[in-house]
């Protein structure tokens, strides 16, 4: 089946080569980074964690989300997703990889990856972590390649892969659930340590992850001859709709606790990121862009009449991508470190090298997602 | 060959049922370490941190942000955020407070790190494996006292002179004070102690009633930091 990624127009061979040239130039980056070590990097004693973790926990959101096609598919038998569920599987089989990736290019020795394994140690929620995105992986690649050649061979899907579907509905909500415990579960980071940051995760994946489905619809409409229909990419904005305004609520509420009690610790790292604090502001425009993002996106998905429009479906679901991945995939992770323990600021901005070692990985997953989703174009080209 | 090769095996095996490793008869025994800071007697002459980094290899790096440092000083009211109060101009609150590892009774690194590779000894101190660890740097975000540091660069040209008594890290790995586990192996106090021309660092075992740590708790007002996480520090700050 996977000699069909292969054969394609020019454009795609193209596109692909552009990818692989992208991931040579992040594995120079990286080579350097093995070389010199992680001070290549904008990281720092106070800010330890930075652009890698982020893109981590943000990409995370990403494979997670792919429960909002398969949940309504297989449980409430919802047929307008029918034709794509599967592109939701491959989705998340190319962000788990890039998941793991960008944990691994964030470890300071890397060549002692194994450890994890070796001395596996139930108390660290890094444990979990690992079984629970190691397991999502292979529960997708099972289902996704399972499904796809069923409909090959024009038959359902084995009984077992039916299984592993259900099994892979709860497995979604716990790959973000355990990822938000790295996090809310640190007494020393007021900015973490709030129960609403699984649930914030697991709403604004859903908005993040849906948006991005609907980008690609458009995209395979445009390129690839795939045509995902109407009403399914309807279906999809409802969701990203819903799931914006409750991520939304759900960042706003945090203003009111931190900003009403005004207890310090809670107050600080808010007040960091959308005003600067002590004439640290490194991440205040960049906030705004979130906020002007999200508004935009929201006027238009609240609005129906827009929402139906096709253009103006397709830059909310661009700006609602943008600004989940500034919240998420930046300012979450590094709010949660300013100030440091000393209440001092000490800032942080990713450096080239650390730019581009994230591309390389972004082009690792593009690449992945690009090769899947020609097979899946390939094959429903080839019965229908 | 083969006797000799399985010699030392089969000397392990007679040991067994016995303890494998005792303590050297020097070694000084506790139950829960603990140091204990007279901030008022300290006059920020660095003499520890001196001894201390010279000792354990810890590199001087110029950049601020990717420093290494095991105990260092910071100003009372960055030590005790919230309980400075600007109307008092005297006392504790004008000192600086050498800061260090609290070595934790409750422990955030240990209990997130995922390999053990920090972990805590039946003493009380929390020890790191620098050979075990990763550097996922997870224990920098769970500490709550910022007392961790990571090798961002190979440390080992920024030593000036090499205690070779004392391994070198290596970059990428995490490492923090350890209460000199290795002098209290031989007898020894830790070295910041040792140092201090002016006694403001005491340390003992604070399950030893008679311990002068635990004599000093009695006399005067002492602080802890973050007492509110649950960690329970075992640096105890005299003000």
């Amino acid at each position: 089946m996977l000699e069909k990624a292969f054969k394609g127009s020019r454009l795609y061979r193209n596109w692909l080569l552009c990818l692989l040239g992208l991931m040579a130039l992040g594995l120079f980056f990286y080579l350097i980074q093995l070389r010199e070590g992680l001070t290549v990097t904008g990281m720092s004693r106070d800010v330890s964690w930075g652009l890698y973790i982020g893109q981590f926990t943000f990409i995370v959101g990403v494979a997670a989300s792919a429960v909002m096609l398969v949940l309504p598919y297989y449980l409430h038998n919802v047929k307008e997703f029918g034709r794509i569920t599967v592109l939701g599987e491959f989705l998340a089989v190319s962000s788990v990889i890039m998941c793991l990736l960008f944990i691994i290019v964030d470890m300071g020795m890397p060549t002692r990856l194994f450890n994890v394994l070796i001395y596996a140690t139930p108390h660290s929620v890094m444990f979990w972590d690992m079984v629970v995105l190691n397991g999502y992986l292979l529960l997708n690649i099972l289902i996704a390649w399972n499904v796809l050649e069923a409909e090959r061979n024009s038959v359902a899907p084995p009984k077992w892969v039916k299984a592993l579907i259900y099994v892979s509905i709860p497995w979604a909500f716990s790959i973000h659930t355990v990822t938000a415990f790295l996090y809310s579960g640190l007494a020393g980071r007021d900015f973490w340590l709030t129960a609403l940051i699984a649930p914030k995760f697991l709403a604004s994946a859903f908005a993040t992850g849906p948006a991005l489905l609907i980008i690609l619809t458009y995209i395979l409409k445009r390129y690839a001859n795939f045509d995902a229909g109407k009403a399914a990419v309807q279906k999809l904005s409802l969701i990203v709709t819903y799931a914006l305004v409750i991520t939304l609520f759900m960042i706003a509420v945090e203003f009111f606790t931190a900003f009403y009690s005004k207890v310090p610790g809670h107050m600080l790292s808010l007040r960091y990121l959308f005003m600067g604090i002590e004439g640290h502001g490194k991440l205040v425009p960049l906030m705004w862009l979130f906020v002007v993002l999200a508004v935009f996106a929201l006027v238009i998905l609240l609005n129906p009449k827009m929402r139906r429009n096709d253009g103006a479906l397709l830059l909310a679901c661009v700006a609602v991508f943008v600004s989940m991945l500034i919240e998420k995939g930046i300012s979450f992770v590094v709010g949660g470190f300013i100030p440091n323990p000393f209440e001092t600021v000490t800032e942080y901005v990713p450096t080239l090298p650390e730019i581009m070692v994230s591309l390389g990985i972004w082009a690792v997953g593009l690449f992945l997602l690009s090769v899947f989703y020609k097979l899946v174009v390939s094959v429903k080209a080839e019965v229908e | 060959m083969l006797g000799l090769g399985t010699l030392p095996i089969a000397s392990a095996l007679a040991g067994t049922g016995q303890e494998r490793f005792s303590p050297a008869p020097k070694a000084l025994a506790g139950k829960r370490w603990a140091m204990v800071v007279d901030i008022n007697k300290c006059d920020n002459c660095m003499k520890c941190q001196r001894a201390c980094h010279a000792a354990h290899n810890v590199p001087d790096i110029k950049d601020r942000e990717e420093e290494v440092k095991w105990i260092w000083s910071e100003p009372f009211e960055k030590v005790f955020p919230g309980l400075e109060n600007k109307y008092v101009g005297h006392g504790a609150q004008k000192h600086h407070c050498m800061v260090m590892c609290n070595h934790c009774e409750n422990p955030a690194c240990v209990r997130v790190c995922p390999t053990k590779a920090t972990y805590k000894r039946e003493d009380g101190i929390v020890m790191m494996d620098y050979h075990r660890c990763v550097g996922c740097r997870y224990c920098m975000a769970a500490c709550p006292y910022g007392a961790r540091s990571f090798n961002f660069q190979d440390p080992r040209p920024c030593i000036k002179q090499k205690n070779l008594e004392y391994p070198a890290r290596r970059k990428g790995v995490v490492e923090k004070c350890n209460f000199c586990a290795e002098r209290l192996a031989a007898g020894l106090l830790p070295l910041c102690v040792e140092a201090c021309p002016r006694n403001v660092l005491a340390f003992g075992d604070l399950e030893n009633p008679h311990s002068q740590v635990r004599k000093l708790l009695t006399t005067r007002l002492a602080l802890q930091r973050r007492v509110e996480l649950g960690t329970h520090p075992n640096v105890y700050y005299l003000v």
